[in-house]
Formats: structure tokens, sequence, C-alpha cells
């Protein structure tokens, strides 16, 4: 049946390309193939088969003396791994990235709010573009800035002698953990820079989550004697959350990883991504660098794991 | 009465979502006023004077030169080889059902998912165990991976959008696969490809960690950057040139949004 009616319709096209073409309209498969095949062997095989080739090498080890890897397996390289001294890398590092998602979704709710409810036609476009181009700015160039901003003789210091309020910010400094010689080289000049680079990836999903929240629902909630406070706290906040979720991934994630931005303007105390690229550069010791990358991927799967549990996707 | 009242933002709002944006915008204000201090052996503010003699001295300067060459020589190959493969796994992706399409999305955002580092050194240690020598093309591979994710963002947002029954119009009218494609499809997802291409090329044009790991000897902008960060030289130099990365950053930026901006998802949403 079907047969007889393909050969009504569609007589036989002529030259290679009609040939080719009407070969792969009758073997549908065969054209995913020629597609799909492409960017496969290129994410599917050189990719996730560098990732793979990388974790295996975290059940190496390196022998002590000659510092060759000794390609037998083995957790030795695991059990370095939870030396105290590693242990405090990972701790610090995923508490930066936890108060760095903290304090970017408190600076990124209200930008996200005033676009999603109040900005309108020109204004709507110039937050976007607000938003955007800062986000898509150069990340270097946003450090670069910021070392500019917190050197000892820079716009801060100058704005605190204005101010008459030298005095808060050496109390600040002389603070023993978030203290430091200066604000470039302490805790809280790292804490600002991340927030600084990684805070603009938070504003798109809350925004998207809250232009969905419908704005009946919040009329509905003051009819009913609610104030502004008990309206955010019981449908707005809510309602974002898979926003605020979709955004903390990426400011989490990016935290994590980050080397650049500690070893520029920050304490000497190292965080993981230091760890990672001190031991596979001048330790030499690729497997317990490869051990290190393994503690990000958990971490992210399972916060992933419970983003997707939350919904957070569906506001991406 | 209480409509009108919910019309009008509260001035704390206000004022936080202004003080965010400033926040987000004054530090990159002040890239542009440093590139004109005459001081040259710190960073202090207020400027003591201004002068516009570093854009000269940057000029002239032939190691900015050769790492501006390189860095647009690589964005521009890796964005080329993202525009092929994006566009051809966001055509399988869209366009037909298949057992594996979810696991096609992840795959492509994988890159862009995990921190930089964990690319780089992946990368790293599977040219080094194929005896692969670093070179401009394993910096390509490098970008080429992670730009893939824009240009199939784009693309399958603005392929949802074509109705299948423009394709099918096309069939019944004799026209085959590539006449359709040819005439139909392309000019559809022309700026699609092309915001999606730009934004490719800026996120290629600022990558430094993964760059780190498979860059030999060869610095592109952002590695010349990064070892001005580290060990500042000519401090005057390194605040023209930051300049003039924003600038250039900013233009694809508004680009693909001008490209985009009529349809549901605008280009550039995630990075």
């Amino acid at each position: 049946m079907t047969a007889v009616a393909e050969n009504l319709m569609s007589p036989e096209r002529r030259g290679p390309t009609g040939r080719l073409s009407d070969f792969f309209w009758k073997h549908p498969h065969v054209l995913l193939t020629v597609l799909l095949a492409p960017p496969l062997l290129w994410l599917g095989v050189v990719y996730i088969g560098s990732l793979f080739a990388l974790l295996l090498q975290s059940f190496f080890s390196i022998d002590d003396f000659s510092g060759l890897i000794n390609y037998e397996f083995t957790f030795a390289t695991y059990r370095q791994l939870l030396s105290e001294t590693n242990l405090d890398i990972i701790l610090r590092t995923v508490s930066m990235a936890a108060i760095v998602t903290l304090a970017s979704a408190l600076i990124a709710f209200p930008i996200a709010y005033y676009a999603a409810r109040y900005a309108q036609g020109k204004w709507k476009v110039l937050f976007y573009l607000g938003v955007m181009l800062p986000l898509w700015s150069s990340y270097l160039v946003k450090i670069y800035a910021w070392k500019l901003i917190l050197a000892k003789e820079g716009i801060v210091t100058w704005f605190f002698e204005k101010l008459h309020l030298l005095w808060l910010l050496d109390a600040w400094l002389s603070l023993p953990v978030v203290g430091g010689n200066s604000l470039s080289v302490s805790y809280t000049g790292t804490f600002i820079v991340f927030v600084y680079v990684w805070m603009p990836f938070m504003i798109l999903p809350i925004q998207a989550a809250l232009e969905r929240v419908p704005t009946n629902l919040i009329e509905a909630s003051s009819d009913l004697g609610g104030t502004p406070a008990q309206t955010f706290r019981h449908v707005l906040f809510p309602l974002a959350l898979p926003g605020i979720v979709a955004g903390s991934i990426f400011t989490f994630s990016l935290t994590l990883g980050d080397y650049i931005i500690p070893q520029i303007i920050g304490s000497s105390r190292l965080f993981i991504g230091q760890a990672v690229y001190a031991q596979q550069g001048t330790a030499g010791n690729i497997p317990l660098a490869a051990a290190f990358t393994v503690v990000p991927i958990v971490i992210m799967g399972a916060y992933l794991w419970m983003a997707k549990r939350m919904g957070a996707f569906d506001a991406l | 009465m209480r409509s009108d009242r919910l019309n009008r933002s509260p001035l704390g709002l206000k004022i936080a979502a202004a003080a965010g944006l400033a926040f987000m915008h004054v530090p990159i204000l002040l890239i542009f006023l440093y590139a004109f201090t005459t001081e040259e052996k710190s960073y202090q503010f207020p400027p003591p004077g201004l002068t516009t003699q570093w854009l000269a001295v940057a000029w002239n300067r032939p190691d900015v030169w050769a790492a501006l060459t390189l860095s647009v020589k690589v964005a521009s190959i890796a964005t080329a080889v993202a525009l092929v493969l994006g566009t051809l796994c966001a055509a399988a992706v869209s366009q037909t059902r298949f057992f594996g399409r979810e696991t096609i999305s992840l795959l492509v955002i994988l890159p862009i998912a995990l921190p930089g580092i964990i690319t780089g050194i992946a990368l790293r240690s599977a040219f080094s165990m194929a005896e692969i020598p670093f070179s401009f093309w394993t910096i390509v591979l490098g970008h080429a991976t992670f730009c893939i994710v824009v240009v199939y963002n784009n693309a399958v947002a603005r392929f949802r959008r074509i109705s299948g029954s423009l394709v099918e119009a096309s069939m019944d009218l004799g026209a085959d696969g590539f006449q359709t494609f040819r005439y139909i499809i392309l000019p559809n997802i022309g700026t699609a490809l092309l915001a999606g291409g730009m934004l490719a090329f800026a996120l290629s044009f600022d990558e430094v960690i993964v760059t780190t790991f498979t860059a030999g000897q060869q610095s592109t902008l952002p590695i010349w950057m990064l070892e001005e960060l580290i060990r500042p030289r000519q401090r005057p130099v390194t605040n023209v040139v930051a300049m003039i990365v924003v600038l250039v950053t900013f233009l694809p930026i508004l680009g693909a949004y001008y490209l985009t901006r009529d349809g549901d998802q605008i280009a550039g949403a995630g990075k």
C-alpha cells in the first residue's frame, strides 16, 4: 500500500543529489547517522574519551622516589587526597562556593525582580543588555578591574579615606580569617571578585522564573491580607526558588573549579583549582591532580541531581 | 487603587536593583579611566593626570599584535568548526526522534558545565598520551569543544520555531532534501546561526583556562593578559589592552542580541 503510494507520488529524481536526497528520505536512519556522526565523534570520542582517561589516571599512583607514574590499579592516590591538608583545601573551596552563591542570589534577586515585573519596553531592553554586557565581558579584564580597585593605592582606600572611615577598613583587615595585608591579598577580596564575576549568571534564570509567576497570585495574596513580607515569603520566594537553584548551579560550579581568581586576588592558601594546577604542573603528580578533579565532579553531580528534583532545569 | 499601587515599584527595590547594576558596571567603566592615566608604577586613584600616549605605545607593541592575531585566528576556526558541528547536532535533535536524544543535549552542555580546569586537564593528558605536540590546532580543538554549545542552543531554539508544514510544502512542490535545506531551512535559521557564531567567537576570544592547558609556547591575548596580571611588566599597556578587549567583546554581544531580539529566546542568555 505505502509502496504504491510512494511510486505514485514521486518519480525517481535524476542526478546524484536527487538520488541521494531520495535515499535519505527513504532511509531516515542513515540521514540521522550522517548528521550525528561528526558531533558525536568530536564530543563523544575526543572529549568524553579524554575525561575518562583523566579519571582512570586517578587510580594510578606516583612513585615517591622516581617521580614516575606507577600504572597499577590502586586507591593510594585517593587516600592521599583525604589527607588533612587536602581536606582543608576542599572544605575551604566548598564553603567559599556556598557563600558566593548565597551573596550572588541576594544581589541578583532585586535586579531580576525589577526586570521581570516593572521594567517595560525600552527599560526592559536596557536591563537585558545591562546584564548581558557584564556577563559576557572578558573574564580576565573583570579580574584586572578588581586588581585596580582593591589595590592599596586604589579607589576603595581613597573612598574610605574621603569618608574618614579608614579605621573601619583597617579594623576589618586586621580580623583573623577574612583580613590580610590589603584587600587584594585577603579572603574578602577573593570573595568580592568571585561574586562579581559569577553573579550575572544568576540573574537571567531568576528573571525567567519570576516572569512565569502570574501577577494575580500576588494580588490575591495581598487581597487576602498578606503583607508584602508575607507575600514574598509564602508566594513569591517558593515560586522563584527553581530559578535561584538553576542560577546557583553556575555560581557554585564555576567557583569550585576556578584557579585564576584566588591566584591573583587572595591569600596564599590554596583552592581546589589551584591544587589541581599545582599538582599537574610543578609537582607533576597527574594521578593526584586527577583525583582532585573528581571532587568537583562528584559535588556537582550530587548538586545537579538535587536541582533536577527541585525542577530547576525547567527554569534554565 | 490597589493595582495602581502594585504597578509602581517600591523604593527599596528600585535602590537595590540600581545598586546591583552599578556594582556590575562601575568596575568596567574604571578600566576605561585607567587606560588614560599618566601613572605608570601603581594603580593610584584618582589618576594624577590623563593622557592618550599609551594608545600609541600599545599600538607599536609587536607582542600585543601577535597575541591578538593568534586569538582572532583561533576564534575564527573554532567558530567555523562549532557552527558545523552545532548545527548538525541541532538538526538531528530537533528534526528527528531517536533513542538517547536527551543524552545528546547533556553531552553538548558538558564541556561548559564542568569547570574549565577539568576540560583543560583532560585534553592535556589526552594529548600527551596520544603524543600530539601542542600547536595552534590543539588550541582550536579545545575551543571548538566548548563553543559547540552556544551554536547548538541558538540553532535548536530556532529549529523549534520553524513549522514542519513549511518543509512538507517544499517537498510537496517537488524540491529535494538539499533544495529544501538551501531555500527553506537555511534562510530561516541563518540569523540564529550568525548570532550563535558571534557568541562562539566571543567565548573563544576570551577563553583562558582551557587555553593554558592546550597551548604550547604560543600566547593568545587572554594568556598575554594573564601573564601581565601575575607579573605586571608595563601596566599602562595592559590597561589599554583591557579596554580594547572590552570594546571587542561588546560588538558580538550587541550583534547577537540585535539578530535574535524578535525570537522567543534571545541569544546569549546562557553563556
